[in-house]
């Protein structure tokens, strides 16, 4: 039997290079799979805790995390297929004004 | 056994991840994050959370990364596979790899484990079980999960449904090209 310890501390790696990689990357693609590994990295911490308790709760609240991140994702990533239609480039650098 | 699995694993997720955040490549950072998705899948079914682990592989290495791969290969054009190839020695493994794998299919589908051991299964023969001979419903199982998501939590369950439907209609809006 693993220690639940090491589950949460795997997660806090993942999510720590999932942080790094949102700061150094400019590609935004990048940096949203980098928030895709922050995701999955409190998932995977959530069901670590949620074997504490032995209930299956925290199972059915990284299912409905799931579910967000997809509708997440799928939202995300038009964007960024809006923006590339109207810049022609992919860099988070251009991305400084809040209008066109 | 359980602690060898666990460490190699988390190796493996850890130097996926770092492969992530620094290959230059969007592509190869997607396949990465894929060997990623699939190393928490397996630690999920580690900690028993059967249900997790498919929906992890179903979801988001299937559904959501093929989404990723799909923008970065729009977004980002790269080469045609022309002139020689730089894999060639890869590429000859491949074949003899396939039939290793056939052979271990068949291998495996013979031995006593598969054709021995299904039967002996309580859920195998379902149309040959009564009520009493099911198995007690273990806690954190994929029972379990099933009877909380379509009970105690099936407002939430339903109120998704509508968050999906939410982004499907937000984007067909914002890919759409601007008519004229």
């Amino acid at each position: 039997m693993v220690p639940e310890a090491y589950y949460t501390g795997l997660s806090a790696i993942l999510f720590s290079i999932g942080v790094v990689g949102v700061l150094v990357r400019r590609n935004p693609l990048v940096i949203f799979m980098s928030i895709e590994l922050m995701l999955n990295a409190a998932n995977l911490a959530l069901v670590a805790f949620g074997t504490r308790f032995g209930g299956a709760d925290a199972q059915v609240l990284v299912f409905f995390v799931m579910t967000v991140a997809a509708a997440e994702v799928a939202v995300g990533l038009a964007i960024i297929v809006a923006i590339f239609r109207l810049r022609r480039r992919l860099s988070v650098d251009d991305l400084s004004l809040m209008r066109w | 056994m359980e602690q060898v699995t666990f460490f190699a694993v988390a190796i493996l997720a850890v130097v996926s991840a770092l492969a992530l955040v620094l290959r230059r490549n969007p592509i190869h950072g997607a396949l990465f994050l894929v060997v990623n998705l699939g190393c928490v899948a397996v630690l999920y079914l580690l900690l028993g959370a059967e249900f997790l682990a498919l929906a992890q592989v179903i979801i988001y290495a299937g559904a959501v990364m093929v989404l990723f791969v799909f923008a970065i290969m729009v977004l980002i054009p790269g080469k045609e596979e022309t002139g020689p190839d730089p894999l060639r020695s890869q590429r000859l493994l491949a074949v003899p790899l396939g039939a290793l794998l056939l052979l271990e299919t068949i291998l495996v589908l013979r031995s006593q484990v598969v054709s021995g051991g299904l039967a002996r299964l309580p859920g195998f023969q379902p149309w040959a079980r009564s009520p009493a001979a099911l198995p007690a419903v273990r806690p954190g199982g994929i029972e379990s999960v099933g009877r909380l998501l379509l009970g105690e939590y099936l407002f939430a369950f339903e109120v998704t449904s509508v968050l999906l439907l939410a982004a499907l209609v937000g984007v067909l809006t914002l890919a759409k090209r601007k008519a004229g």
